[in-house]
């Protein structure tokens, strides 16, 4: 009754006023606040497989080689991506060895770029993480790509050619598990 | 006598005498030379009761962490994606909304004995139990609608690092805490300060620590610590969420000493991300005979259960074993079980090790690792 009222109420005043009706009816509460379209854009930086969240801009594997020993990456990694004292940025296997036995390094065994570019982006310089733009974070993620033969040095990333690229493991590993409430963790193990 | 002091006053200390204290654990030191804060386990070996103090409970990090510092008037957690509301909550707003109080345990994936274990922390310190405090996820997704299609979603930290995992939306509908709370004050910086994520029976990792961000999304979002998750088997997959029924012997186990034969009673702890541990089971004949042990208090869900057993060591060399069953009936395995079910060389044990620890009591009384 109220609610209908209300709703013809709003449907004539317009759009605005229809938003408001639908919170009023539909929040428990009333608690919390709508964050404003740029709150949101400013903390939405988990980039998913089909980099909706990428941001413009673009870079290749020479500005990223640049950068690599420019921005510290170089010394906790090593200058060829290896041996420093951070994790490990280049595989040593050949390029046709099974990517499961080329070791765990985010640019060979991460099944999609994004990822890279995403962890690059959130948790790179150590200590100074988030003063990279977004062109440094594309020619770093390339330069890890090429280091490691996924794309060719001229190749150029930005928020289109980045989700397209063929990671070495392709499909190549297992479906997740469709996690149910009070059910056992693997159909069939007793433990 | 002690003296005392304002600052005792205003916040108790232990006994000078009680010295039990976290470590490093599996051999990188925390902090590193980073100066990050990595895996630190708790002295299980000292343990009584089920809570494990907040000063004691211990610490993973995603890939090693800086312990942020945050004001919690400044911090806000934000619920957007696949939601008909997209809403921020300020600590205030979440302390206004109905709460729930529980105990829970909280176990890292690489919590896995190995025969260089020389003592219950180093085998078995990466989990422990508290009470915990907060609004459940359910209520607050309630409050901003989830849409249709919503399958995963993605939790996100305020640390440096912004650690962030995808977990199923059925979890979140189940019972996940957006914890403000623990052992009954706010939770402490090294567990996420001001408000962590509590995710129930799952691999610790899961329970996001710092937490500001909530995104609903249609698919698993592939973030740094997803793809760790990633593995070559399905079934080694499945075995990466949640945490299989799993106890062991705290007193006697390796590192202690028992002074002579005699009456002892087998103290221990059992859990499952199953649910609630429903029996478990002792043998002070390295399995040839098992006895029902005494559940101390009340079972509860995804929690560590204390349990209890007499025992009159005669003073010659044996093995201590326990294993339970929870709510659902899965029983903790041996590795020889674990073994021949998957077909693999004896000792791997795919997703997080919840096989029989086997303590040796030798006859001069010293408790040595059975797996060694």
């Amino acid at each position: 009754m109220g609610t209908h009222r209300f709703l013809a109420c709003a449907l004539l005043l317009g759009g605005l006023l229809l938003e408001a009706s639908v919170l009023a009816q539909s929040s428990t509460y009333g608690v919390g606040r709508v964050p404003s379209a740029e709150e949101i854009r400013a903390w939405d930086i988990s980039i998913g497989p089909d980099g909706a969240e990428l941001p413009p801009g673009r870079g290749t594997a020479k500005d990223g080689a640049e950068l690599y020993v420019e921005k510290g990456c170089a010394a906790c990694h090593g200058k060829m991506g290896r041996e420093g004292r951070a994790p490990s940025l280049k595989g040593t296997a050949d390029p046709k060895t099974d990517t499961w036995e080329r070791g765990r390094i985010l640019p060979i065994r991460s099944p999609f770029a994004t990822t890279v570019w995403d962890y690059i982006n959130r948790a790179m310089p150590l200590n100074r993480e988030g003063t990279l733009t977004a062109d440094e974070v594309y020619a770093l993620t390339a330069y890890l790509l090429y280091i490691n033969d996924v794309i060719p040095e001229d190749a150029v990333l930005d928020a289109q050619s980045l989700p397209k690229v063929k990671m070495p493991i392709g499909d190549e590993y297992a479906s997740l598990p469709e996690w149910k409430p009070k059910t056992r963790r693997l159909r069939g193990y007793p433990y | 006598m002690i003296k005392g002091s304002k600052e005792l006053i205003a916040y108790g200390d232990r006994s000078r005498f009680v010295t039990s204290v976290r470590i490093p654990h599996g051999g990188r030191p925390s902090p590193d030379s980073f100066g990050l804060v990595f895996h630190v386990a708790t002295p299980l070996q000292d343990s009584v009761g089920v809570i494990t103090p907040s000063s004691l409970h211990y610490v993973a990090t995603t890939r090693g962490s800086f312990l942020p510092d945050i004001d919690p008037q400044e911090h806000r957690l934000m619920i957007h994606g696949m939601v008909d509301r997209p809403l921020t909550f300020t600590m205030e707003d979440l302390k206004r909304l109905p709460s729930v109080t529980r105990l829970h345990f909280i176990e890292c994936a690489g919590n896995r004995s190995t025969p260089r274990a020389k003592n219950v922390q180093e085998s078995h310190g990466m989990t422990s139990c508290a009470e915990w405090t907060g609004v459940l996820l359910s209520t607050l997704l309630k409050e901003c609608g989830v849409k249709g299609g919503a399958s995963w979603f993605v939790a996100e930290g305020a640390e440096e690092v912004k650690g962030a995992s995808s977990m199923p939306v059925a979890k979140a509908l189940d019972d996940v805490i957006v914890a403000y709370g623990m052992n009954g004050e706010p939770v402490r910086p090294q567990q996420g300060f001001p408000l962590r994520l509590l995710v129930p029976g799952f691999e610790g990792i899961f329970s996001t620590k710092y937490v500001r961000r909530i995104k609903l999304v249609d698919r698993y979002y592939m973030n740094y610590n997803d793809y760790g998750h990633l593995r070559q088997d399905e079934k080694e997959t499945a075995l990466g969420y949640q945490v299989g029924p799993k106890s062991v012997i705290t007193y006697p186990s390796a590192g202690q000493q028992l002074p002579g034969k005699g009456f002892y009673e087998i103290s221990g702890l059992a859990w499952s991300g199953g649910g609630a541990i429903r029996r478990v089971e002792v043998s002070t004949d390295d399995g040839k005979h098992w006895m029902d042990a005494q559940i101390k208090g009340t079972a509860q869900r995804m929690a560590h259960t204390r349990f209890g057993c007499p025992w009159n060591w005669d003073g010659k060399e044996t093995v201590l074993l326990s294993r339970c069953t929870d709510e659902l009936g899965a029983v903790q395995p041996t590795r020889a079980q674990v073994a021949k079910f998957f077909n693999v060389p004896l000792g791997e044990v795919p997703g997080l090790d919840n096989t029989i620890q086997p303590w040796r009591i030798a006859s001069d009384g010293s408790v040595l690792n059975g797996h060694a």
